[in-house]
C-alpha cells in the first residue's frame, strides 16, 4: 500500500489566466479515503485557494458532481482506492461554464429543471376534511425510481446531445417529468408534454444511454426519456385520429 | 417538420423493429449463403410465383420502405450531431426522408407491376 | 436573486469547444456512433431487396444475372461486412426496446431480461420462419 498518491487537479483562475490549467499534489494516502476526502485535505493543509462544492459527503446533495480521470463521479463516493497508484485527475463536469477551479456555472440546468414544472400539478385541490391522496405500493413503483434523482448533473456531463445541442432540455429534467407524470396524484401530463415536445425536448435524444451509466442512484434517465417518445407518440397519433378530445 | 417529429420517429422505430428482426435472416441467405454455395438458391419460378401472392407482396413492401425510413431519420441526426453540420439541417433531412420516398415508391411500383 | 440573461454570457467562465470527433474520445461514444452507422448498412441491404425486386421482376435472365453479381468478391465483401452491421443493429436493438417499453403484467413491471428473452425468441422464430419459406418454396 502506497504512503501517497498524486492528484492532478485543474485549475482556473480567471484573474490570472484566460485557460484551465493542472496542478499536482501529493498527499497522503488513506484506504478509506474517497477523491472529496483528498481535496478536501489539500485544501486544508495544501492549498486553501482550491475552490470546488461540496455538502452531504453522502451522496444524496448533488453537490460534488466533477469529472475524475475523465468520467462523471460524486467525488464523495468515489474511492482512491479504486485509483491506486494514481494520479487521479480531477477536473469539473462537462458542458457547463467553468467559474474558477472545479465550480461550474448551474443556471442552465436550475432553468431547465424549472421549465418541466416538477411538482404535483393538480385542478383543484380538495380540502384538507377530505383526506389524504392514498396511494398503492404498485402505484408508488410507477414513479419511484425516477424519485431518486439528486440533481447531481452527472448525466449532463456524460450526454454528447447536451455538449452539442446546448438548449436540450437534459437527462434529469426529462426523468423528473416522468417522475411527476407518473404520479398518480398528478395531473399535469398534458402540461409537460407540451413542453417536453419541442424540438429541444426528448426528441433530440438519440438514446446514447451515457446518462444512464453514469447516474449513481440508478434512475436511468435513458428509459424515462425512450418511455416518453413513446407516450408522446401514441399521444400524437392520438390526437391525429380523435382530434375532438382534448386531452 | 417539428410537429410531424413523433410520426418520424414511429416509423424510425418500426423500421428498425423490421430490420433487426428480418435482416439479419434475408441477408445472410441471399448476401452470404447462397452466393456461397452453402444453400441452394430457391428456382425463379417458384420465387416468381411466391412475390405475385398479396401477401408476399405487402411483406416486400414493408420489408423495403420501413428499414429505408429507419435509415432516413437516424442517418439525418448522426449527420447533424456526428459532423455537427447544423447549417445543412433542412438539406440533409428532405434529402434522407426523400431517398427513403424515392424507395418506397420504387418498390411499390415494382410490386404493382409483377403480373 | 440571479438574472440569467446576462450571467449566460459571462465572459470569465471558460467554456470548452466541442470537438468534431468528439465521438473518439470515450469508447462508449465510438460504439454509439458505429451502432447508429449501422443504418447506412439497413439502407445498403434495402437496396440490395430492391435490386432482387427488380431482377424478379425483368425476367429469368435477369434473376441469374443478379445472383452471378452476388457471387462476386466485391459483393460478397460487401454483404459480408453489411451483414455483421445488421447484426449489431439487431443485437443493440433487442436489447434496448426493454428499456423503452414499460409493460405491466397485472399491476407489476415485467423485468427486462424477461422482455430480452421473448425478443430473442421471437427473432429466432422469425428467421427460422422466413428461412423456411425461402428454401422450401
Amino acid at each position: 500500500m502506497p504512503s501517497t498518491i498524486a492528484l492532478t487537479v485543474a485549475r482556473y483562475r480567471p484573474e490570472q489566466e484566460s485557460e484551465p490549467t493542472l496542478q499536482t499534489y501529493e498527499i497522503p494516502y488513506r484506504k478509506d479515503w474517497v477523491v472529496l476526502d483528498a481535496l478536501n485535505h489539500i485544501k486544508d493543509n495544501v492549498d486553501g485557494s482550491l475552490s470546488y462544492r461540496w455538502s452531504c459527503r453522502m451522496g444524496v446533495c448533488g453537490s460534488c458532481g466533477m469529472k475524475v480521470n475523465g468520467t462523471p463521479k460524486l467525488t464523495c463516493a468515489t474511492f482512491l482506492a479504486d485509483y491506486v497508484p494514481g494520479p487521479v485527475r480531477v477536473e469539473p463536469l462537462d458542458y457547463f461554464p467553468v467559474v474558477r477551479d472545479l465550480v461550474i456555472d448551474v443556471t442552465d440546468f436550475v432553468r431547465k429543471l424549472k421549465q418541466v414544472k416538477p411538482w404535483i400539478i393538480r385542478e383543484g385541490d380538495g380540502a384538507p376534511s377530505d383526506g389524504e391522496y392514498l396511494q398503492t405500493p404498485d402505484q408508488l413503483d410507477a414513479y419511484k425510481q425516477y424519485s431518486m434523482c439528486i440533481n447531481c448533473m452527472l448525466c449532463y456531463s456524460a450526454c454528447p446531445i447536451y455538449a452539442l445541442e446546448p438548449g436540450f432540455i437534459g437527462p434529469a429534467a426529462i426523468a423528473l417529468a416522468q417522475r411527476y407524470n407518473m404520479d398518480s396524484r398528478d395531473q399535469g401530463a398534458p402540461e409537460r408534454l407540451q413542453i417536453l415536445s419541442e424540438h429541444e425536448g426528448i426528441w433530440q435524444c438519440t438514446f446514447v444511454g451515457e446518462c444512464t451509466t453514469v447516474c449513481p442512484k440508478h434512475v436511468d434517465p435513458a428509459g424515462a426519456i425512450q418511455q416518453y417518445k413513446l407516450t408522446g407518440a401514441t399521444h400524437w397519433v392520438k390526437s391525429l385520429l380523435m382530434p375532438w378530445s382534448h386531452r | 417538420m417539428e410537429r410531424i417529429t413523433p410520426f418520424l420517429w414511429l416509423l424510425f422505430s418500426a423500421g428498425g423493429t423490421v430490420a433487426a428482426f428480418l435482416f439479419p435472416i434475408h441477408l445472410f441467405l441471399i448476401g452470404l449463403a447462397v452466393p456461397l454455395g452453402w444453400l441452394e438458391a430457391p428456382h425463379y419460378d417458384a420465387l416468381h410465383r411466391l412475390v405475385t401472392h398479396p401477401v408476399t407482396r405487402l411483406y416486400v413492401l414493408v420489408l423495403v420502405s420501413l428499414p429505408l425510413f429507419h435509415w432516413a431519420h437516424r442517418f439525418r441526426y448522426t449527420l447533424y450531431d456526428g459532423l455537427q453540420l447544423k447549417h445543412l439541417t433542412a438539406l440533409i433531412a428532405v434529402l434522407c426522408y426523400g431517398a427513403a420516398l424515392l424507395g418506397t415508391a420504387v418498390a411499390a411500383y415494382l410490386l404493382w407491376s409483377i403480373a | 436573486m440571479s438574472a440569467p440573461h446576462y450571467t449566460l454570457y459571462h465572459p470569465r467562465w471558460y467554456r470548452r469547444r466541442v470537438s468534431v470527433w468528439w465521438w473518439l474520445q470515450k469508447r462508449s461514444y465510438t460504439t454509439f456512433v458505429l451502432r447508429e452507422l449501422t443504418s447506412v448498412f439497413v439502407a445498403f441491404f434495402a437496396v440490395v431487396l430492391l435490386w432482387q425486386l427488380r431482377a424478379l421482376v425483368q425476367g429469368p435472365e435477369a434473376y441469374a444475372h443478379f445472383l452471378a453479381r452476388l457471387r462476386t468478391p466485391l459483393f460478397l465483401a460487401l454483404n459480408g461486412v453489411a451483414f455483421l452491421f445488421v447484426l449489431f443493429h439487431a443485437i443493440t436493438w433487442l436489447h434496448l426496446t426493454p428499456k423503452a417499453m414499460v409493460v405491466r403484467l397485472r399491476g407489476k413491471r415485467v423485468s427486462d431480461s424477461l422482455i430480452l428473452a421473448a425478443n430473442y425468441a421471437a427473432w429466432l422464430v422469425l428467421s427460422a420462419a422466413v428461412a423456411v419459406v425461402l428454401l422450401r418454396v
